[in-house]
């Protein structure tokens, strides 16, 4: 088919915007640093020197919202009251694996204050089938304990709970499997009945589609660089370990859940979300209605990590009761449910290989790796393996085992904890058996150049300094040490990301997007930048996120929310700031290209007119206001610095009697491109570290194997480190440009810490006691037995 | 003001638990009994609770609820009148019958503190403390804290040391840690890490929660 003449002009106009040539800042201020050329659209502003020289961004501004959050002012979907507004409860399987017979609720209904009814047709997050046919039941089938089955909106939330337990569910029990290592088995019962995929709304985190499948294993997923037979015979000495990482909950402070609004012409959803936009999509795509009909709201939420994304099942089932009842309907979690039906991070069973030459050159990568995301996908780990070093050869295998649990979600860097647990521990294998240190053995075979400045820093630090290259020299029980791993992440860029900045006559200054905090502070990064473009304190910039009636914003999964929306408000404010001076000229007596806006003042180029404030300036607007909508353009060089990363150090005492280890201090050496606000970043990195090494030391989904239920779904039983196990942590920032964007700003969320800090520990775990523990949760009893195994007599 | 005795039930209904799942649980139990003659101390704040409803029990001991009474509950420096069940935790008629959310639930079993107010600056669960055991008490929440003139010296040093990521926890630990101040005014790092022992943080804000309070000792102590 012939194109229309106009489209062809219209493509040409698209491909070649008018673009401009700029140097740029690359590399890393007192190491690095130089300048790289970028052509890049005409529109973009001017290029920000390194954040030395900036006013606003890269200072540790104050949290935009603290003090509303420190004052308990700060509004989450768990607060929200509406008029008339009704409480609803889920009724959730009680076995593991069943067909459902009948669902009863005519006693429910009678309950007193009981509003509404909702059976479940279609539960969302399990894995389905590809041929939905071997499912012809007229309910969903059970695959986990705790899988939603139906909900009761009542006018109180004791009803709601008493009525849910009169509804009376009647189950043709399957055989089941809860063991991952079990469930390989050929024999063992099918979580499936034949091959499933990951359903839409896995937010990121499901596993690849259409592999194959046998029983209960999804897979392999097959990644292969050169030729690793080759590698390995190329090798002088060869590594190999079995590592295993345990099922980990998400267990954030807020549960899932929504309000939900349905009123004819608009629903509204308050939603404790990481993405607004993708809970409206999803409502309006099970609705089947058009996504004008659908706002969402998320004024602050209480942690996701990875979770909340989509409607899910209390959105959309809320939204139903809502449609049914003509009452706003609250479905907010209980502990238990989030623990069970909201997600996880998948376990990890691995064996890794790895073939060097003496010079500690890498020949080959070899990983075989299997975990289960329950009766989801996404158990896949093998991203260290494959992103972190330059092997010449490379395989690696991924398989998902479906288990009758509750289905795994995004979990703060994906796969890659688990992975670099085996990774950086068989490294430092390798560096033992090449007589290498550590980080000699690193600086080989890692090219990346910001790992190695900071590796630089590491081995200049008091702390690594410290440590003692022989394993397991302390006299005496308590035997301390210290060990280093790595981390990677992605420059993932969201294109959903886009913003509003509007400039008042009266010199006040708004800036809109959808985008929602989750905790690592977009309000204040959004306020730093206009308050650079407007000379005007951060503070008095009015921020307006989480709502869709703004423009779209990203979704907040795997570092992109930072990276992502800041060139799109630097760019909105730029092109609002060229548009007033353009407007405010006339009334000066002068041209728009005489015109400078610096430090808050407008100045003229000629010296015609004396400098003013923004705020007078404002005043001489000929409109009321001037608003531009920018959205998010691709990276400068999108084939340049795709990763980025950090290196962790930790000094552990491990107690050798009690089996219990301590972690000291850490010392954190990370990069995410401009740091914008580096107090904010500091604050994730060590929330990264600390929920790292809770992974590492403690935290346990324990499912029993006799009954298939979760036997600690709560906040006592499953253990997550608290304050007094939290060591000193110190965090060094390296500002790392890469010449990407407007503001040139990565993520951190992912590559904070929690990628690397588990090896570290177990690393330092092996330099403290010459044992190595390839097993996480690393408990006492976990600890002594790996000690006993490897027949160490203790002092 | 309408007679709060027409809302106690002159026969109420048999007990129930909050949950008929797997039969009584502890806390079913403790939220689902009703208030009985044991809880005598507490009566006076039982709105309408006279010597004359006590006369009229059938049972010979005086109980209230399962339906809702009325409660006079005392807090932030004002008094408030709310129409409870028996079992309504402190946290909830804080919450859905004040309004007042800034005290989060978070557990509901008292094992995170996300739901720390103080009972007379004393710090408990509100999520374990029935409503109707803060009677006669002054219960003080995170709204209460800072005074419409002046911002508490420790919220204003969780802000300046951002000791917060999600926020959902930071009233707990807020309430937790200017506990602290008021019985230790010169705390060191291992009291303040023993104090929100019990306080919960999934983004792992701990250090800078612990920067905060020893910053806000010294500048209470220089007030």
């Amino acid at each position: 088919m012939t194109k229309e003449p106009i489209e062809d002009a219209l493509t040409a106009q698209a491909a070649a915007p008018a673009k401009k040539t700029v140097q740029m800042p690359v590399g890393v201020p007192g190491y690095t640093l130089a300048e790289e050329t970028r052509s890049v659209p005409a529109t973009e502003p001017p290029v920000w020197p390194i954040n030395k020289d900036l006013k606003y961004v890269g200072q540790p501004i104050e949290r935009y919202d603290g003090l509303l959050k420190a004052c308990g002012r700060a509004r989450y979907t768990a607060d929200v009251q509406l008029p008339g507004m009704l409480y609803a409860k889920f009724v959730n399987a009680t076995v593991p694996h069943a067909k459902v017979v009948s669902i009863d609720t005519s006693a429910a209904e009678k309950y007193p204050g009981v509003k509404g009814v909702h059976v479940i047709q279609h539960v969302l997050g399990n894995a389905q089938l590809r041929n939905p046919a071997l499912d012809p039941a007229k309910y969903p089938v059970v695959r986990y304990a705790g899988q939603p089955m139906a909900a009761i909106a009542a006018t109180t939330p004791y009803a709601a709970e008493e009525a849910a337990a009169l509804v009376k569910v009647k189950y043709d029990t399957m055989p089941f499997v809860v063991d991952d290592v079990k469930a390989r088995d050929p024999d063992a019962p099918n979580v499936f009945p034949g091959a499933a995929d990951e359903a839409g709304s896995a937010g990121g985190g499901g596993g690849p589609h259409g592999v194959a499948q046998t029983g209960n294993i999804h897979g392999p997923s097959i990644h292969k660089r050169g030729d690793s037979e080759q590698g390995f015979k190329d090798a002088d000495v060869v590594v190999e370990g079995h590592y295993v990482t345990q099922v980990q909950t998400h267990s954030a402070l807020e549960t899932h859940g929504v309000v939900a609004d349905w009123k004819p012409d608009l629903l509204t959803v308050y939603a404790s979300t990481q993405g607004t936009s993708g809970v409206r999509e999803e409502l309006a795509g099970f609705f089947k209605i058009p996504l004008t009909n659908v706002r969402v709201i998320t004024e602050y939420m209480g942690g996701g990590f990875g979770a909340k994304f989509g409607a899910g099942n209390p959105g959309v089932v809320a939204a139903a009761l809502s449609k049914k009842t003509g009452a706003p309907v609250r479905l907010m979690l209980d502990r238990q449910e989030e623990h069970l039906s909201v997600g996880n991070r998948p376990s990890s069973d691995q064996v890794l290989r790895i073939g060097a030459k003496k010079d500690g050159t890498l020949t080959a990568i070899h990983l075989i790796a299997y975990g289960t995301a329950g009766c989801g996908t996404g158990a896949g780990c093998a991203g260290p393996a494959q992103n972190l070093y330059q092997a010449a050869s490379l395989h690696t295998e991924e398989n998902d085992v479906f288990i009758n649990a509750g289905p795994a979600s995004a979990m703060r860097a994906p796969g890659h904890p688990q992975g670099a647990f085996a990774l950086e521990q068989t490294m430092d294998d390798l560096a033992v058996k090449l007589n290498m240190e550590p980080i000699d053995l690193r600086d080989k075979a890692d090219t990346h150049p910001v790992r190695r400045v900071e590796r630089q820093i590491v081995r200049e630090s008091e702390l690594w300094k410290s440590r003692n290259p022989v394993a397991g020299a302390d006299q005496g029980p308590v035997k301390r040490g210290i060990g280093l791993a790595q981390s990677v992440w992605y420059r993932f860029v969201s294109m959903g990301s886009n913003a509003e900045v509007r400039i008042h006559k009266d010199g006040s200054l708004e800036v809109f997007s959808g985008v929602q905090d989750i905790g690592s502070g977009i309000r204040t990064v959004m306020a730093q930048i206009l308050a650079e473009q407007f000379g005007v304190p951060p503070s008095q910039i009015a921020v307006k996120v989480g709502d869709t009636n703004y423009p779209e914003g990203p979704q907040s999964g795997g570092s992109v929310t930072t990276l992502s929306l800041t060139p799109v408000v630097r760019d909105a404010a730029w092109q609002a700031s060229q548009k007033f001076l353009a407007d405010i000229a006339p009334a000066l007596g002068t041209t728009a290209g005489d015109l400078v806006l610096v430090d808050g003042e407008v100045r003229s180029h000629s010296g015609k007119v004396a400098p003013i404030s923004f705020k007078r300036a404002a005043s001489k607007m000929t409109t009321s206001q001037i608003a531009v909508q920018a959205k998010r353009i691709p990276d400068y060089d999108p084939k340049k610095y795709l990763t980025y990363g950090g290196v962790d150090v930790a000094e552990v005492e491990v107690d050798t009697e009690a089996g219990r280890i301590h972690v000291r201090r850490v010392l954190s050496v990370h990069d995410c491109g401009r740091p914008m606000n580096p107090a904010q970043t500091i604050s994730q990195i060590n929330g990264g570290i600390i929920q790292g090494i809770s992974f590492t030391l403690l935290e346990n989904r324990l499912l029993d194997p006799k009954y298939g239920v979760m036997v600690n779904p709560d906040l006592e039983q499953y253990k997550i480190v608290g304050s007094r196990e939290i060591p000193e942590i110190d965090v060094r920032l390296v500002e790392a440009y890469l010449g990407q964007s407007s503001t040139d700003a990565s993520g951190i969320g992912e590559a904070a810490g929690v990628v690397s800090i588990g090896a570290a520990v177990a690393n330092a775990v092996y330099n403290a006691t010459g044992v190595r523990i390839r097993h996480t949760p690393m408990t006492p009893a976990v600890v002594l037995a790996a000690l006993r195994a490897q027949g160490k007599k203790m002092a | 003001m309408p007679d709060p005795r027409e809302s106690i039930p002159a026969s109420p209904p048999a007990l129930t638990t909050d949950s008929g799942k797997s039969g009584i649980s502890r806390r079913g139990f403790l939220k689902g009994a009703g208030l009985t003659a044991a809880g005598t101390a507490l009566l006076d704040g039982v709105q309408g609770f006279t010597s004359e409803a006590r006369a009229q029990s059938p049972h010979g001991v005086t109980e209230f609820g399962p339906g809702a009474i009325p409660v006079r509950l005392h807090v932030n420096g004002a008094e408030h009148t709310v129409e409870i069940e028996p079992r309504t935790t402190l946290a909830e008629a804080l919450r859905i019958h004040l309004g007042m959310t800034g005290t989060k639930v978070v557990c509901d079993r008292g094992v995170c503190s996300g739901c720390t107010v103080w009972l007379d600056k004393m710090p408990v669960n509100s999520c374990m403390t029935l409503a109707i055991d803060a009677i006669g008490h002054h219960v003080t929440t995170i709204e209460g804290l800072s005074t419409e003139e002046k911002i508490h010296p420790l919220q204003a040093a969780f802000v300046k040391h951002d000791a917060m990521q999600c926020g959902f926890c930071t009233p707990g630990m807020v309430m937790t840690c200017a506990a602290l101040l008021e019985r230790n005014p010169h705390p060191s790092e291992h009291d303040v890490r023993h104090a929100v022992s019990g306080n919960l943080c999934r983004c792992g804000t701990y250090p800078k929660v612990f920067a905060a309070t020893l910053d806000a000792a010294g500048t209470l102590r220089n007030a």
